[in-house]
């Protein structure tokens, strides 16, 4: 097990070293960002002085190097626009995306897990089919579009939710949140439940499918055999072992779900990373593009380690392989 | 052949399944859109000399103030929002199956020489897949789509750029399998070349499981490119997909006019929802594991 904690370690470290290199060469193809910097009317002379500054006069193994140094202190360099370390813009905003990720989150597992389980354990049911024929609707939907439509029914013509923004934010632990505020749960059910619809339609699937397949074993006999319920059976010895898929899903679909929220808050005007993202690739502000991609990168790399670890920690027979 | 075909298994359980059978009716309709949509609609929606400003937002026609000449309505511009509709959707349907064959054709060509030769090439596409694989395909979408500026070819890129990764890891791991078997051991003592082995008979061997991934892709592809235009990274607007129209509807949805950003969605829907109840019906059929 620490060999294999050890390896996986390793293989993270290098992961993440890869990235940084393809950050690096997609942020120099994206054009000369020393125009970001410079007035309109600056002369030869200022745009090499800038140019000198920010270290574009190097080669290019040097500026790399620059930029992992710089990197590995957490100096990301200043963001063009907001003139502020690019770092700390993002962990500023950080809090808000969390926010939304994590309500929808489980918002999806609140309603799939129970409805994935029914359809698996009752396959031929009207219901069932009924069941999985709405999770194929939500993997089909556009989940922007969605969220349009629930501004429109929820904001625009019923007035029940408001249509944009974060709403009240609150102290805790050094951040400002919204979810300890009734004001900021208020703002935050649309923008999470417009997230929530891909992931809850996954979850669904693959709980099903891990159903179906528990339900054939042996032991569920068995269990029933001995007298156990019914429910018992399903709930007791069934979902047990049918989540230990659900549970690499639900890692891996954590990072979907920042990477989609970058949708999701461009349409409720969430500020949080995505929105942020979305307005940085616009303004062509590169440092703070970076700050993301190394964070969001790291933040994948670090799920995907922790899956697998909690994997063969759930199910040792990986160990073995 | 077709006899064989028609009374073949596969045929029989698609006549069973009704999801099947509503699926592929959906991808009829939407074929028939692709192929004849501008023959359909009376107006060619981006011929500026066809629009009437007069009759921009026009409610659809079962509403009060709607006209018969536009039945789902019209935009801002007094475009039929039907025709624009058509228009998005070949353009997105187009995208998709192009992206989808171009992955396709780079993956598969990737896997096979990765499964076949081994050894370098191997761990560096393998390696580089394992690092793609770790972030979702609409983030690197979105990354290539900001570095490249708009455009259809620079989606396809980008687009291609994401889905090759699945066909390479699917066709290298058949490929491992099949090249340990007696028929290209034999292929091999006869003395043909590489190249003959992998085309006459690795190749044929190695195609029926992407078969599902590629029906599956394209329309994720399709929901990919919609939000890339949505974010205003995607098509340019002389050639509006589903996903744009949807865009520039957001824009006047606070003032009601709902009807510019829900019909192009309700398509996108169907059409993503067909090709999925199709490639669920695939998915049980090809794959032997299920059976």
């Amino acid at each position: 097990m620490l060999g294999y904690t050890l390896k996986r370690l390793l293989q993270m470290i290098v992961v993440l070293g890869a990235v940084s290199v393809i950050v690096f060469l997609m942020m120099s193809f994206t054009g000369d960002p020393v125009f970001m910097v410079v007035p309109i009317d600056a002369t030869e002379a200022e745009i090499a002085q800038a140019r000198r500054i920010l270290g574009l006069d190097r080669s290019m193994p040097e500026q790399y190097a620059i930029f992992l140094k710089g990197m590995l202190q957490g100096d990301f360099g200043r963001s063009y626009v907001f003139r502020e370390p690019a770092l700390d813009l993002i962990l500023e905003r950080l809090p808000a995306t969390l926010e939304i990720v994590v309500v929808a989150m489980l918002m999806s597992a609140v309603v799939a897990i129970p409805l994935g389980v029914y359809a698996g354990a009752n396959p031929g049911r009207t219901e069932s089919r009924a069941i999985m024929t709405g999770s194929l609707v939500g993997i089909s939907l556009p989940s922007f579009w969605v969220g349009m439509m629930l501004i429109f029914l929820f904001a625009v013509k019923w007035n029940v939710f408001p249509s944009s923004g974060r709403g009240d934010t609150v102290e805790v632990m050094g951040t400002r949140w919204s979810i300890f505020t009734a004001d900021g749960w208020h703002h935050i059910i649309l923008p999470s439940l417009t997230l929530s619809l891909g992931t809850m339609a996954i979850l669904l699937r693959i709980t099903r499918a891990g159903m179906m397949e528990v339900t054939r074993q042996d032991y569920m006999k068995f269990a029933r055999a001995k007298g156990v319920s019914r429910r018992g059976v399903l709930y007791g010895h069934g979902l047990r072992n049918a989540l230990i898929p659900v549970v690499t899903i639900f890692g891996l679909q954590l990072g979907d779900l920042i990477a989609f929220a970058t949708i999701t808050e461009t349409i409720f005007a969430w500020p949080g990373l995505g929105k942020l993202l979305i307005d940085s690739i616009y303004r062509a502000d590169r440092p703070v593009i970076v700050v993301y991609l190394m964070l969001v990168a790291t933040i994948f790399v670090v799920i995907n380690f922790l899956v697998d670890i909690l994997y063969t920690w759930i199910d040792p027979r990986i160990r073995v392989k | 052949m077709t006899a064989a075909f028609l009374s073949s298994e596969f045929v029989h359980n698609y006549r069973r399944n009704p999801s099947a059978i509503a699926g592929s009716a959906i991808l009829v309709i939407f074929a028939v859109i692709v192929t004849l949509g501008p023959w359909l609609v009376w107006q060619d929606p981006y011929d500026i000399a066809s629009l009437n400003l007069l009759d921009s937002y026009k409610p659809p026609m079962w509403l009060p103030g709607g006209d018969a000449a536009y039945p789902l309505g019209t935009d801002g511009q007094g475009r039929d929002l039907l025709a624009a509709i058509f228009y998005g959707t070949r353009v997105s349907v187009m995208i998709g199956l192009t992206a989808m064959a171009f992955s396709c054709l780079l993956g598969t060509a990737a896997g096979i020489l990765a499964g076949y030769y081994g050894g370098v090439i191997d761990s560096v596409l393998m390696r580089i897949a394992d690092v793609q694989l770790s972030f979702p395909s609409m983030l690197i979408a979105l990354f290539l789509m900001s570095a490249f500026g708009t455009g259809v070819d620079k989606v396809l890129i980008a687009l291609t750029a994401v889905g090759w990764v699945v066909y390479a890891r699917t066709v290298r791991g058949q490929t491992l399998s099949e090249i340990e078997k007696e028929y290209v051991q034999a292929a091999r003592v006869a003395g043909l070349s590489d190249t003959k082995i992998i085309l006459r008979h690795i190749l044929p061997n190695v195609t029926t499981p992407l078969i599902v991934v590629a029906t599956v892709q394209v329309g994720t592809f399709i929901l990919i490119e919609a939000s890339l235009s949505f974010l205003g990274v995607g098509v340019p607007i002389t050639q509006p997909s589903l996903g744009l129209l949807i865009k520039n509807g957001f824009d006047v949805l606070f003032s009601g006019l709902w009807w510019t950003s829900v019909f192009p969605g309700l398509f996108i829907m169907a059409l993503v929802f067909g090709i999925n109840l199709f490639g669920d019906f695939l998915r049980d059929e090809l794959n032997p594991r299920l059976k």
